[in-house]
């Protein structure tokens, strides 16, 4: 992904004195980073893979495992959570859809239209970053009243008949989407305004100048130049979506019938103290999301995202 | 140091004495074996199309580069090993560099409050009056125009009274009329603060109006150096001869030499030229003479001893540009021609047959090379992506 | 003006309500003379703000967030910037490989993360508690960092150091003087997103705080019975003073550029 997007200075045969002092400068500042990562964010992937492995010896107590080469925990983890998979995956790609539905056209307006007005530009960033300043958790504890069957949205939705009288919005997939698309739709929104933002307009008035009509000036020039923007806002939407469990959990937006993968991991992991079936299923996540996104930025051929 | 070498700064400015110094990058050589001495005082500029190693030889001697081997002397002191900061040299940048966190002022006085200057603000806002901008003083960088911003980055330098101000295409932003004003203020400031300049720019035109020594550099070394009218008179390189101006050059092989004339066979011609305006007295030789220095007529004139004649050719453009005008000329068996005439007669129209002669005096001979080296892309990044 | 022209500011302004809709919903219920639950609208009342540590633990687990958030975000922008520098101004073998050790943790979803360390942490045998929580924030904060500051790093130009260094400024004088403030806007610019990411950070935080509640644990907990009303004061306190910080500053810095008048 981030691979390529560096670029190499000239690399020759006289290495002076004085870039050998550079590198050491650069592991100076690198190094304590570095190590840091390796060891809270490498090591835990690999704790993880041995913990996939673990076996519960005869006679356990609950979250007792040694370790093992179990290898039968990633099947029966894929036997007993594949719909929760595929759900997790259908679920976050309809909210990225969503997400870039309402957040393509406003950044596009902040972007381009509030240009001339440095001051509501402003503004309206601020309000587009609004929801970081609060918790999300509130957010969406706010949206499963308002869309509650008491709520009045669902009142006058089933008033004028929009919804038969026996519906409901709260635990349904359909408000589990609703929830993730907007609590991403910020995530969405800011990479797209960096791209849009630096559009230049004379490119589009120069397509329009050469026969194309706006239809085609949009999808010939403004999509290929606001394409970094689309795929690193895609990207920031899908996969927290496909890993959250805060939706579709029955106390927010969802049910039981609404289990994501992030469900199944967090009851196996803090409630079932299941740890090798939660370590699998988080690697098999892990894994999923890895091919889907080099796929995806792959066919985009943006590869300069970080 | 500095404070130790503070007699350094009250005076005129220095000496610059480089030493054989040679820069090497990995794969290119941006420098090779450069050695010059700079006259304390004097404005002297540094001449060469981008890549040939000026502007690295500029930061060999403000220190932000280490020279591969050569000493750098500065009023006679060997500064070859010491840093940026412990020298008496400052650099306006081509970009101006001014720190747009600071006002014109901080900007100003950071030299001299590096150096703990007890009156830095007093200096700084009389190096501002220099550059006509004291009423600026309280402004950000960002609020001032590029003429402005240059002028700002000159005072930041000369305030620090330093040995040796070295200037990095100071005027390359600018356009052109601001261009011509500021070298006519940058010059009346070096004589008025009297300090040692060292100028550099790819603008032939600029080098020659500004500066008392012009040197000429390409691919890494100096071809050649010298007041600018003796620079432009009598180039010794095909690349001075084609640089500094233009040159009608032709190709030949001396046939006979005297002590005061050469005679050079092009073609089935015959040019003769003096013997002490040639690089080169046998052999393979190159002719040139400058655009402004032949005649062109429609009638063949009166052979002469002391004129080189060609012809006749036929005028295949004129370009009339006010002063003068533009010739080119074909001539069968050489190349192209180019003349330059004052329009104080009428104009030879296109197609006409025309002869070219002019005061053998005015030929020069410089050693002939393989043709179209300065043609070639000479920028330092394609060096480098070459060199890779 | 065609109606066409004002389809996507209208499209844009409701949008941008939506947005707001649960933002203002809880900051009104913070205002809810609220019983046990706080979801019928029960009239108005300022005591859920003058009694704000009434409700059991709410006080405790903001304390927490704050101190965590703190703690993880000095730590993660100090690494962060150190790694951002050395990326934009030296090269150095392992560049790749770096590049793609910072891009990842951002490319994980937090639920793994937070799998991950716990996994961690058990296989060591290490209790969990603030400090596993820190350790975990400063984690996924550092790259946030990097790529905020870098930005800025990659923006600065390498003359105006120069100029500091022609300028008789020696090494620490011209990191201090010149290229410090320069970055500085893009250094706190990281600092207050990894605040804020820590701040409100549940999924990871809930695989690692063992007994330790944060603001946002204590709001999933309590979900179940009620949340109380304290909680919306807090997260609205927050919420409103993070706005007036940013809101002074944007329309600070756009009155600034228009007296100036520099386009940006």
């Amino acid at each position: 992904m981030a691979i390529g997007a560096f670029s190499h200075g000239p690399t020759g045969t006289v290495v002076s004195a004085e870039s050998q002092k550079k590198s050491r400068v650069a592991w100076f500042l690198l190094l304590p980073g570095i190590v840091y990562l390796l060891l809270f964010f490498l090591t835990p992937l690999f704790s993880l893979v041995l913990t996939s492995f673990k076996t519960a010896p005869p006679a356990a107590f609950i979250g007792e495992y040694v370790y093992a080469f179990r290898w039968e925990n990633y099947v029966e983890v894929l036997g007993m959570y594949g719909e929760h998979s595929l759900r997790s995956f259908t679920y976050a790609a309809i909210a990225t859809l969503i997400a870039l539905a309402i957040g393509y056209p406003l950044a596009y307006f902040i972007g381009v239209r509030l240009r001339p007005y440095p001051l509501l530009q402003s503004l309206a960033l601020v309000l587009v970053i609004a929801p970081f300043f609060i918790s999300f958790l509130l957010r969406t504890v706010a949206w499963k009243q308002l869309l509650a069957d008491q709520g009045w949205i669902v009142g006058t939705m089933k008033a004028f008949a929009i919804l038969p009288p026996d519906a409901h919005i709260t635990g349904t997939s359909i408000s589990v989407i609703f929830g993730l698309a907007y609590n991403f739709i910020p995530f969405m929104t800011l990479p797209l305004y960096t791209s849009i933002e630096r559009l230049d307009l004379r490119l589009i008035e120069a397509s329009n100048d050469l026969y194309a009509n706006p239809m085609t000036t949009f999808r010939k020039v403004t999509i290929p130049l606001t394409l970094p923007g689309i795929v690193s806002g895609t990207l920031l939407t899908f996969i927290p979506a496909a890993g959250d469990y805060v939706n579709a959990s029955a106390n927010f937006l969802g049910s039981t019938q609404t289990s994501m993968i992030g469900n199944v991991i967090e009851s196996n992991f803090l409630v079932l103290q299941n740890y090798p079936h939660a370590a699998s299923m988080s690697l098999i996540l892990m894994g999923a999301i890895l091919v889907l996104v080099s796929a995806y930025v792959f066919k985009s051929g943006t590869d300069d995202l970080l | 140091m500095a404070q130790k070498d503070a007699s350094v700064f009250a005076a005129g400015g220095s000496d610059l004495e480089l030493v054989g110094i040679s820069k090497v990058f990995p794969g290119f050589t941006a420098v090779d074996n450069i050695s010059l001495k700079i006259p304390a005082g004097s404005f002297f500029a540094l001449l060469g199309p981008s890549g040939c190693g000026k502007t690295t030889t500029l930061r060999l001697i403000s220190g932000l580069e280490e020279p591969t081997a050569g000493k750098i002397l500065i009023g006679g002191k060997d500064i070859t090993n010491t840093k940026p900061h412990q020298r008496t040299v400052n650099t306006v940048f081509q970009s101006y560099a001014l720190f747009p966190h600071m006002t014109i002022l901080e900007n100003v006085a950071f030299g001299l409050k590096q150096r703990k200057m007890k009156n830095a603000i007093e200096l700084a806002h009389e190096a501002l009056a220099l550059v006509e901008l004291d009423h600026m003083a309280s402004r950000k960088p960002s609020q001032l125009s590029g003429g402005q911003q240059q002028r700002v980055a000159l005072a930041r330098a000369v305030v620090n009274r330093p040995a040796l101000l070295l200037l990095d295409e100071p005027l390359g932003a600018l356009d052109l009329k601001l261009r011509r004003q500021m070298q006519i203020e940058l010059k009346a400031i070096q004589s008025e603060v009297g300090l040692t300049f060292l100028h550099v720019t790819h603008d032939q035109e600029e080098a020659m109006t500004m500066a008392d020594t012009v040197a000429v550099m390409n691919k890494g070394k100096i071809e050649q150096m010298g007041a600018p009218a003796e620079l432009y008179e009598l180039p010794k390189t095909r690349f001075v001869a084609t640089f500094l101006g233009q040159s009608n050059l032709f190709d030949g092989k001396v046939t006979g030499a005297t002590a005061s004339t050469i005679s050079v066979a092009v073609g089935s011609r015959t040019l003769e030229l003096p013997a002490k305006r040639s690089a080169i007295t046998s052999g393979d030789i190159t002719v040139g003479v400058r655009p402004e220095k032949i005649a062109i007529t429609r009638a063949k004139p009166a052979a002469s001893k002391s004129r080189s004649l060609i012809g006749p050719g036929t005028v295949t453009d004129a370009s009339f540009s006010g002063v003068s005008t533009q010739y080119l000329v074909d001539v069968p068996g050489l190349s192209t021609m180019t003349v330059f005439e004052q329009n104080d007669g009428d104009i030879v129209k296109a197609g006409t047959e025309v002869w070219l002669s002019w005061d053998s005096e005015f030929s020069f001979g410089i050693p002939l090379e393989a043709q179209g080296f300065h043609d070639s892309d000479t920028s330092t990044t394609t060096l480098a992506a070459q060199a890779k | 003006m065609k109606f066409g022209k004002l389809l996507l500011p209208l499209y844009g302004v409701l949008a941008l309500i939506y947005l707001m809709v649960p933002i203002a919903y809880t900051i009104m219920f913070s205002f809810n003379d609220s019983k046990r639950t706080n979801i019928i609208w029960n009239g108005f009342t300022f005591n859920n703000w003058l009694n704000v540590c009434d409700a059991q633990g709410v006080c405790q687990a903001f304390a927490n967030s704050i101190i965590i958030a703190t703690v993880s975000t000095i730590v993660a922008t100090v690494l962060g910037t150190a790694i951002a520098i050395a990326l934009v101004r030296y090269k150095f073998k392992g560049r790749a490989a770096t590049t793609l050790l910072l891009f990842m943790p951002m490319a994980t979803p937090e639920v793994v993360l937070g799998a991950g360390l716990a996994a961690q942490f058990l296989n060591a045998g290490m209790p969990k508690g603030m400090l596993t929580v820190i350790l975990a924030h400063i984690m996924f904060c550092i790259s946030f960092v990097v790529v905020t500051v870098r930005a800025r790093v990659a923006g600065l130009d390498p003359k105006l150091e120069e100029a500091g260094r022609d300028l008789y400024a020696n090494p620490s004088q011209v990191w201090w003087k010149v290229t410090f403030p320069l970055l500085l806007p893009g250094i706190v610019a990281g600092a207050l997103l990894a605040f804020a990411l820590s701040f409100d950070d549940f999924i990871i935080t809930n695989f690692n705080r063992g007994p330790v509640d944060t603001l946002p644990s204590f709001i999933y907990t309590a979900a179940s019975r009620g949340i109380p009303a304290e909680a919306n004061v807090l997260a609205s306190a927050v919420f409103l003073l993070a706005i007036a910080g940013v809101v002074t500053a944007q329309v600070g810095g756009a009155i600034r550029r228009k007296k100036l008048g520099i386009t940006p």
